[in-house]
């Protein structure tokens, strides 16, 4: 207990300095992908969150370049096509990427530059996880992280599929899927986030959820104090509620902000396939199995007698002499 | 040039000894069924399906997962499962080319599938005479047809590696349910092929040896049979 602690309160302060033991271990898992049977935790850390403020971030990029650091992921050198977004997409060395749109408002006719810095969620009801094929690819910590664990990733992108975001990517390199991790290794340590602590203008704070939502009350209050009537805190039910939140001074309308989904949930598709699908499938085809294998055992098999056999040969003989007789006739 | 050709005699000698659609006089009586080059053809598709369906399966439900352990690991499963999808759906259609013509179905199917409680208990005599395939082999060349095509879209659709940014994330929701539902249907139409092949007696040898015996012709396609004796297709030879 000495070496180890609950979740990590800020990401501004400098972590303590001694050696640490991990929090994030196998027993703090509240879910595992491809796996029923998952021991409840014996103790719950104190959820987690980071909360993204739209409105007070500047758009210098310190996040993306902290994270390529932290994630020593180097990714290549882009080519700039004119706008701000920079790489063009997330990618599997990208895990967050700001997007900027310039959206002109309707009631104001000013023109807005939307800034907002995309990646995963950390959705409380994780698709991708729900997706996942391969047993401890995808799990999701009781703090709310959801990380993907690479030994254990197939690469067959069904994570791609099961996002209500579009996050994950899958590495060209070594064909296994790749997201923001929360900094799942930092926070485990007692860290926030690398973003969080390199954001200049704090935009980007991290701690634990409830504290982030009271910040997020006080930040809304001075967004409509200021007349950003529709400011709001983004925390989507869809999905359970995220780890990752945004304050937006037009909440009402999130997809202005590089399409942000406005009530994203897990595709019914995937629901479909990962549930009704997969159960009744299963047992669909084992009963079929099992069904065959009885009928073999205990029905009459439908054999050929020697009566029909004879047949066979008197036709047989027949056809031979007909055409014996007619070969003889010309 | 004596003999025009219409008036021509059926020399019983002129079959090429093991030549599809043909019978060995014996004793005893055996008719080809299957030359070798249908049979490789529908081996290769047989051991690629059962691959498909043990992969498939492997990333179908969790408890299956260790299947993976047959194609040395999940990484490799993932990998090959397209590929092997490939071979199938060019061996199938070789195979499909040849054999559709006569998998067309006519009134005895419907005759056939009226009677299907006959069928199943076996009282084949009162069932009408067959050609070379009845409905019950139609249904499963048909079944398997639709399906593969459904599968090789569907499954081109959700294969990352290549064609993943061919169609929408919304769109390869639907194409990887839909490639789930197609599989469990050609799994099931896969067991119902597999069991009428071993609990018809006498059938195995048609993709094994190419021959089955007179009695499981006149049995079971009784028309094919006489159509073959009365077209003179006899080797004589022992």
């Amino acid at each position: 207990m000495a070496n180890t602690m609950d979740s990590p309160r800020t990401a501004v302060s400098n972590p303590p300095v001694q050696p640490m033991e991990t929090n994030l271990t196998q027993k703090d898992l509240i879910r595992r992908s491809a796996t029923s049977e998952l021991p409840r935790p014996e103790r719950q850390l104190t959820p987690v969150a980071k909360l993204i403020d739209v409105s007070k971030c500047i758009g210098c990029k310190a996040c993306q370049s902290a994270c390529v650091e932290w994630n020593d992921t180097n990714p290549a050198v882009g080519e700039n096509v004119g706008v701000y977004t920079n790489p063009h997409d997330l990618t599997a060395d990208m895990y967050t990427l700001m997007r900027f749109t310039e959206w002109v408002n309707p009631e104001t006719d000013n023109l807005e530059w939307l800034i907002r810095k995309d990646g995963c969620m950390h959705c409380a009801d994780p698709g991708c996880l729900k997706a996942c094929p391969a047993p401890g690819a995808i799990v999701q910590y009781s703090n709310g992280i959801v990380d993907f664990v690479h030994e254990n990733c197939i690469g067959c992108g069904y994570c791609v599929k099961g996002c209500p975001f579009n996050i994950p990517r899958i590495s060209k390199a070594d064909h296994r899927a790749y997201k923001c991790t929360l900094c799942s290794d930092r926070v485990a340590v007692g860290q926030g986030p690398a973003c969080a602590k390199a954001c200049p203008t704090q935009a980007i704070v991290f701690g634990t959820k409830e504290d982030m939502k009271k910040h997020a009350d006080e930040r809304i209050a001075d967004l409509k104090s200021r007349g950003y009537t529709n400011a709001g805190l983004y925390d989507p039910p869809g999905v359970g509620g995220t780890h990752v939140m945004y304050v937006l001074h037009h909440n009402d309308k999130p997809h202005i902000y590089s399409d942000l989904p406005d009530n994203p949930a897990i595709s019914a598709v995937v629901e479909t396939w990962k549930g009704a699908t997969k159960y009744a499938g299963l047992a669909v085809m084992g009963l079929a199995a099992a069904g065959s294998i009885l009928h073999g055992l205990f029905a009459k098999a439908n054999r050929v007698s020697k009566h029909e056999e004879e047949e066979a040969k008197e036709l047989v003989d027949e056809s031979v002499e007909h055409a014996d007789k007619r070969v003889e006739d010309a | 040039m004596s003999t025009p050709a219409n008036t021509a005699p059926t020399k019983v000698s002129s079959v090429k000894a093991g030549a599809e659609d043909s019978i060995r006089r014996g004793p005893p009586v055996e008719v080809v069924r299957y030359g070798p080059g249908k049979r490789i053809n529908h081996w290769v598709t047989a051991i690629s399906l059962i691959l498909l369906l043990l992969s498939g399966l492997a990333m179908f439900h969790p408890s299956l997962f260790f299947l993976t352990e047959l194609f040395g690991g999940g990484q490799m499963t993932r990998w090959i499962h397209p590929w092997i999808g490939i071979v199938l759906f060019f061996s199938f259609f070789i195979l499909f080319a040849q054999l559709w013509k006569l998998n067309l179905p006519n009134r005895d199917d419907v005759q056939w599938a009226s009677q299907i409680g006959d069928v199943i208990g076996g009282h084949e005599e009162k069932l009408p005479e067959l050609g070379k395939y009845n409905a019950g082999q139609k249904f499963i060349f048909w079944g398997m047809a639709s399906l593969i095509i459904v599968l090789i879209v569907t499954g081109i659709m959700a294969w990352e590696q290549y064609f993943g940014h061919l169609t929408s994330i919304p769109t390869q929701r639907i194409a990887l349910l839909v490639h789930s539902l197609a599989a469990v249907a050609i799994i099931l139409v896969f067991i119902l092929h597999v069991y009428a092949a071993i609990w018809t007696r006498g059938t195995i040898s048609a993709m094994t040896r190419g021959t089955v015996t007179g009695g499981w012709a006149w049995r079971h396609h009784r028309k094919w049979l006489k159509d073959i004796a009365g077209r003179g297709r006899i080797d004589p030879a022992e």
